[in-house]
């Protein structure tokens, strides 16, 4: 029993990263809510299951986007990897880079924390097609390695990297398009040798 | 020797620190002699702040912690003794 109290309490050290994980995966507070308890459940239950020492952050990351998954997934509307359309590397660099260059007086990464409210970012990712939107976040928002990714979505790493390397382009120019919207930036601005008729 | 394909090939496996060492010296080495690269990473690892920052939820609602202490078994006072490392570990 004191394993059981003892895992408990490390396991709740967890709960904020779960559950901003489970907001932007269900995109609802109410679901996110239902996801982390219900995470919290099964793990409760299989602790026997745990080893002690390994690592329960990626362990219970994986229960949450298993149970995210087999639950949750299906009462959405969401895009899906068809929906994402291809764009070039770089892509808010080369639009917005030079922008950004031309004012010096303050860092890129002020200028670029101002440049997009909270709320737009969020949303860029959460439009995201599902897959790709769970790699990014692990990496990006929980510096997840891709080999931990690969272990909590139970791909092969070469998939974790593919849906790394278009969703966070994706999420780019979704981005660059909110930018674009607010008139921070013209559509056409530095517009590199595009494809895009 | 890494050109500035390869080096931007690899940008992101840079920065997300998943590369050997003989390959993230190469790159290291590039961006050491090329300002148009070092520009590029600079720009890709300060959106990567901005986005980890922004994307984050810090804030847990009272009910959740609540409901998640009651399928522990915790009572009130069980959590107040851990409320001291709920931050992070």
């Amino acid at each position: 029993m004191a394993d059981k109290e003892r895992f408990a309490e490390q396991a709740l050290t967890h709960m904020a990263g779960l559950y901003s994980a489970a907001l932007r995966m269900t995109r609802n507070p109410a679901d996110a809510e239902d996801l982390v308890q219900e995470t919290y459940l099964k793990a409760y239950r299989s602790f026997a299951s745990y080893e002690e020492g390994t690592n329960l952050r990626a362990w219970l990351y994986r229960i949450l986007t298993n149970t995210y998954i087999n639950t949750y997934r299906a009462k959405q509307r969401r895009p899906t990897e068809a929906d994402l359309d291809e764009v070039e590397d770089l892509y808010l660099y080369r639009r917005i880079g030079a922008l950004e260059a031309a004012t010096a007086s303050r860092s890129a990464e002020d200028q670029l924390m101002d440049m997009f409210t909270d709320d737009e970012v969020k949303d860029a990712m959460e439009a995201l097609p599902e897959t790709f939107r769970m790699a990014v976040y692990l990496a990006d928002v929980e510096d997840f390695s891709y080999k931990e990714i690969a272990e909590i979505l139970d791909v092969p790493i070469g998939t974790v990297m593919s849906r790394l390397h278009r969703g966070r382009k994706a999420m780019q120019k979704a981005l660059f398009d909110y930018a674009v919207a607010r008139g921070l930036t013209e559509p056409d601005a530095a517009e590199p040798s595009s494809t895009h008729g | 020797m890494a050109d500035c394909n390869d080096t931007i090939r690899e940008l992101y496996a840079y920065l997300d620190n998943e590369l050997g060492t003989d390959s993230r010296q190469a790159i290291a080495h590039h961006l050491d002699g090329c300002l148009d690269c070092l520009q590029a990473f600079d720009f890709s690892a300060e959106l990567r702040t901005v986005i980890a920052r922004k994307a984050r939820e810090t804030h847990v609602p009272d009910s959740l912690l609540k409901r998640v202490k009651e399928c522990f078994g915790l009572d009130e006072d069980g959590l107040n003794e851990n409320d001291s490392n709920t931050g992070r570990q």
